[in-house]
């Protein structure tokens, strides 16, 4: 087995575009789950919806992301791109994590803030948006940042929608030319390539709100 | 629900596979979890360093990667073709023992530093050590966190159906393609993931139980059958997110 060099010049172009794709739904479906799971988690302490909203994540929560992303895809117009049911499948699911993130930052804010926004009398708006948000938030970033993570590397799931992203790039390339070995190695070294820095980034994030 | 009752043992064969290599999966995972774990927490570079590749190589690629690479590219390298399923467990059971070695390392470095100072002093060998006082509470502390990840592990399986297992996931690819029907098909598949994550979470929740009273403490989740049933909570600040 002999790595071949001249390949890895030829297939690298369509591979970085496969990147790019991955890193688009990776960005896009995170700004979902980062605002969906922030509505879901307020939603939550609201009676009778909450519980029922906290069942249905739940349920999205233990069942596989390929499973859902195969059936939305099958039940969507074919007017609809596979991208995008991709990106608000991936968003929703991770939502469900992000929401509990969300949540253990809101019951860690200091029950002593609750009463003084009651006893200004302040509207539920400013309460959540001035007092509570705010402090909730600034803890969870580093869990939030780890989900950042955690989406990039489901990103490949997308191959089972025929999204052109990275691995299905890969598998394409492999099998025009039979250089499997390289373009799905050349795919293993592309995540790590992202996914380190990116991990590093963010254990320097959590040192960096652990102070506060 | 007639068409679901009607292909009950399909489903019941596919989440058969599904279990296999959940359990496997897991099976490898935890040795995996363990042992590098403990490297991790070795005061020497070379058995820390070791650890920290396993790591950092196994959880930064995606297990449906890994997997490909298993069943594809291996067997062009080596010339020998591992089995379907053998290679969906290898793949889920390197990722998801990369998460648990984090989680392994972390809980016993929690361990009071009181009570490994106690065993020096007892003059308790190094296994010794791990083996009656240090892994007993880290062991506690770490399964709630192996329980969530038992769950993330469960569901990567599920993508094995790419590389040709015939697991529930490919059940509900056939039944759809046999009976267009792709709502019920897949919401029956759906159906017995969520019932397998329940058992998995009970099971987990039994074990949780049995470690803390083991160490006379109670669980953090509470006594009494109703607090067995509730979900886990997804951790806050560590990284169980696959």
């Amino acid at each position: 087995m002999i790595w071949d060099f001249e390949f890895t010049v030829e297939a690298m172009p369509d591979l970085l575009s496969g990147l790019w794709v991955t890193v688009q739904v990776t960005i896009l479906g995170y700004l979902i789950a980062l605002s969906l799971g922030l509505l879901i988690a307020v939603v939550r302490r609201v009676r009778v919806v909450g519980p029922l909203v906290h069942g249905v994540m739940e349920f999205i929560r233990t069942t596989p992301l390929v499973v859902q992303l195969v059936f939305v895809f099958l039940l969507t117009p074919s007017v609809i791109s596979g991208m995008t049911v991709g990106i608000v499948v991936l968003g929703v699911h991770y939502s469900a994590y992000t929401a509990e993130v969300y949540r253990s930052g809101i019951e860690g804010v200091a029950k002593g803030q609750w009463e003084a926004a009651r006893a200004l009398s302040l509207p539920a708006s400013r309460t959540w948006g001035a007092i509570v948000l705010p402090q909730a938030i600034r803890k969870v970033i580093p869990a939030l940042g780890n989900y950042l993570i955690a989406m990039f590397k489901d990103t490949p799931l997308l191959l089972a929608i025929g999204v052109a992203e990275l691995l299905t790039q890969a598998r394409r390339i492999g099998s025009a030319s039979f250089q499997v070995v390289e373009a799905y190695t050349l795919v293993g070294f592309l995540f790590l390539a992202v996914s380190i820095p990116s991990a590093i980034l963010i254990r320097r994030l959590e040192r960096r709100y652990a102070a506060v | 629900m007639q068409f679901l009752i009607e292909r009950l043992p399909l489903y019941l064969d596919g989440a058969w596979v599904t279990i296999q290599l959940t359990l496997g999966g897991s099976a490898l995972a935890f040795v995996l979890a363990m042992a590098f774990g403990i490297l991790g927490t070795i005061n020497h570079w070379l058995p820390r360093a070791v650890a920290t590749v396993y790591v950092e190589v196994f959880r930064g690629v995606a297990a449906l990667v890994l997997m490909f690479w298993m069943a594809f590219a291996l067997p062009l390298i080596t010339g020998f073709q591992l089995e379907d399923r053998f290679a969906a467990i290898l793949a889920v059971g390197l990722n998801v023992g990369a998460y648990g070695a984090e989680v392994v390392r972390a809980a016993i470095n929690a361990v009071p530093k009181a009570q490994v100072e106690a065993t020096v002093a007892l003059n308790l060998s190094w296994f010794q050590r791990l083996r009656l006082v240090v892994l007993p509470q880290a062991w506690a502390q770490m399964l709630p966190t192996f329980g969530n990840l038992i769950i993330e592990l469960m569901k990567a399986t599920a993508v094995a159906y790419l590389i040709g297992v015939v697991d529930l996931t490919a059940v509900a690819q056939q039944m759809r393609q046999a009976t267009g029907e792709t709502i019920v098909a897949f919401f029956g598949a759906l159906l017995f993931y969520f019932l397998i994550a329940q058992v998995l979470i009970f099971g987990m929740r039994l074990l949780e139980r049995r470690a803390n009273r083991k160490l006379g403490r109670t669980p953090p989740g509470g006594t009494g059958l109703k607090a067995l049933l509730k979900h886990p909570a997804v951790s806050g600040s560590g990284g169980a997110g696959i």
